[in-house]
């Protein structure tokens, strides 16, 4: 147990793998270990970041989904009102061209039935002298009178 | 049983804690050869031949086994670690760079934790103490008389395996710390350090000589209790270790090459070979059932047959209390490595801070 050379031995044994330890070992495993710790971290922030970046997109596609529902609904709204409106108009205008055609119509046959009666009148003046004409040839027949009157009657 | 005989007991016990020592012998000593009493001519460079010997060489002898263990566990650490540093990439760690990345970020949060000064070596120097104690403390785990019997079938007379119970590495690893500490005391509080060793605790110049001794007695008692500390409580778990496998000549499992040599040492007419034998068996046997070959049932069997054939029951307890011990020693090992190491760190801490 005596004291003697080999704790200076050992002395300077220490101090060299010390050294060698500082130099060669130390530094280049804590650097991995750090720049490994700083590599994880970016990566599980960016993963984050994805996280966030997808939550946002999905919300924006959900909002424009939304809005582009309400926009087609309008469309589909204004459409439906537009074609009642023109079925309306439509029918509006069906009912007066319904009614211009009727009155005109009406017209005519008033025109026609003037006519008509005009030529009545015109001809049941000829007849009317026709009528007495025969009345005069054939004396008084009462029978054949009245034969008579009845055929111009008729004739009206 | 050789505990009965207490002249080759005492003998077995200083054989254990004999180094074996190169040194100088001083001219005029008289060497004990196989050819009568040698009286050295003039200083000599040697080998030392015993116990006497050394003591006889004083200061000027180096602890061969002890440099020897210790420079090589250091150069294990050194490349375990280089080799890490080697393949260390910013990419997913492989299993082996997991294990030194563990151990680098227990020690860097340890000085985190501890040390608040700014110093790039406080870190390095942590990790060296802790593993290379730890290898150190380590080798106390392998069969006590396993390598010194190998060693000495090969002619190496003496051997002690493991470094951490040489007061000498104890101390000398201390002392690195010890200058360390010395150095950055002075170079961060230059003049503030002699303030604090002469003005503490009594802020009065009469009490100079009173305050210089006080701190003085405080700051060597730092790299004496460090080094005694490891030392002692090696050096305690080493005996025990040789008294256990003393107690059974014979013994089994970490015992079994350690008990089967020791019968040999005391000639118990049993052949280390057929130990040794033995020992490769059970190990073989074991790693079959690592590797699933056999069941672990069988494993048992084979095991407590070849231990049976080896040493008997008896050597089967000696075993057992070899394995109680190192099982309870790993928790030794690693504490001692970590108390050095968290000492040193605040020692050097204490040395970085400005206020006292």
């Amino acid at each position: 147990m005596n004291i003697n050379l080999t704790l200076f031995g050992q002395m300077v044994t220490f101090a060299i793998f010390v050294w060698f330890c500082m130099k060669f070992v130390w530094p280049v495993i804590i650097t991995a270990m750090e720049e490994r710790q700083q590599k994880i971290a970016d990566g599980l922030d960016a993963a984050d970041r994805a996280m966030r970046d997808l939550e946002a997109a999905q919300d924006k596609a959900t909002d424009q989904m939304k809005e582009a529902k309400q926009e087609a609904a309008g469309i589909v709204d204004q459409a439906n009102k537009r074609a009642n409106q023109i079925v309306e108009e439509a029918k509006q205008q069906a009912i007066t061209e319904g009614d211009r055609l009727k009155v005109a119509a009406e017209a005519e046959i008033e025109q026609e039935i003037n006519r008509a009666k005009e030529e009545l009148r015109a001809s049941v003046a000829g007849l009317a002298l026709a009528g007495a004409e025969k009345v005069l040839e054939a004396s008084i027949d009462d029978k054949a009178n009245r034969a008579l009157v009845d055929n111009l009657a008729s004739q009206l | 049983m050789s505990g009965e005989n207490p002249a080759s007991t005492t003998e077995y016990i200083q054989h254990h804690l004999q180094n074996l020592v190169y040194g100088k012998l001083p001219g005029g000593f008289e060497r004990q050869t196989e050819n009568g009493t040698e009286v050295l001519a003039a200083d000599t460079w040697t080998m030392a031949h015993g116990a006497t010997e050394a003591a006889a060489m004083g200061f000027w002898a180096i602890h061969v086994d002890s440099m020897a263990w210790s420079i090589g566990l250091g150069l294990i650490f050194c490349w375990m670690f280089r080799r890490a540093a080697v393949r260390a990439t910013t990419g997913v760690p492989s299993g082996f760079l997991n294990f030194v990345e563990l151990v680098i970020e227990f020690i860097d949060s340890t000085v985190k934790d501890s040390f608040h000064g700014k110093n790039k070596m406080v870190a390095p120097l942590a990790l060296t103490i802790f593993v290379w104690i730890f290898l150190m403390n380590l080798m106390d785990l392998l069969p006590v008389d396993l390598i010194p019997k190998v060693l000495m079938l090969a002619g190496v007379e003496y051997q002690k395996i493991v470094p951490s119970t040489d007061p000498n590495i104890t101390m000398g690893m201390a002392l690195g710390v010890f200058v360390l500490m010395l150095y950055y005391n002075i170079k961060i509080k230059g003049v503030g350090f002699i303030k604090e060793l002469t003005m503490h605790p009594f802020n009065h110049w009469a009490f100079i000589p009173i305050n210089l001794f006080m701190e003085l007695v405080g700051l060597l008692a730092k790299p004496f209790s460090l080094g005694l500390r490891l030392f002692g409580n090696m050096y305690a778990g080493e005996m025990i270790f040789i008294l256990i496998a003393m107690m059974f000549a014979a013994g089994a499992g970490t015992g079994l090459v350690t008990g089967g040599l020791n019968a040999q040492l005391f000639g118990e007419g049993t052949n280390a070979i057929f130990w040794l034998v033995i020992f490769v068996l059970v190990c073989g046997v074991c790693w079959m059932n690592l590797r699933g070959k056999i069941s672990t049932g069988r494993t048992v069997l084979l095991t407590l047959g070849l231990l049976t054939i080896g040493g008997g029951v008896f050597a089967l307890g000696g075993g057992l209390m070899q394995w109680g011990w190192a099982i309870f020693h790993i928790l030794v090992i690693t504490l001692q490595a970590f108390i050095f190491m968290v000492l040193t760190i605040v020692y050097l801490s204490m040395a970085h801070e400005e206020d006292h």
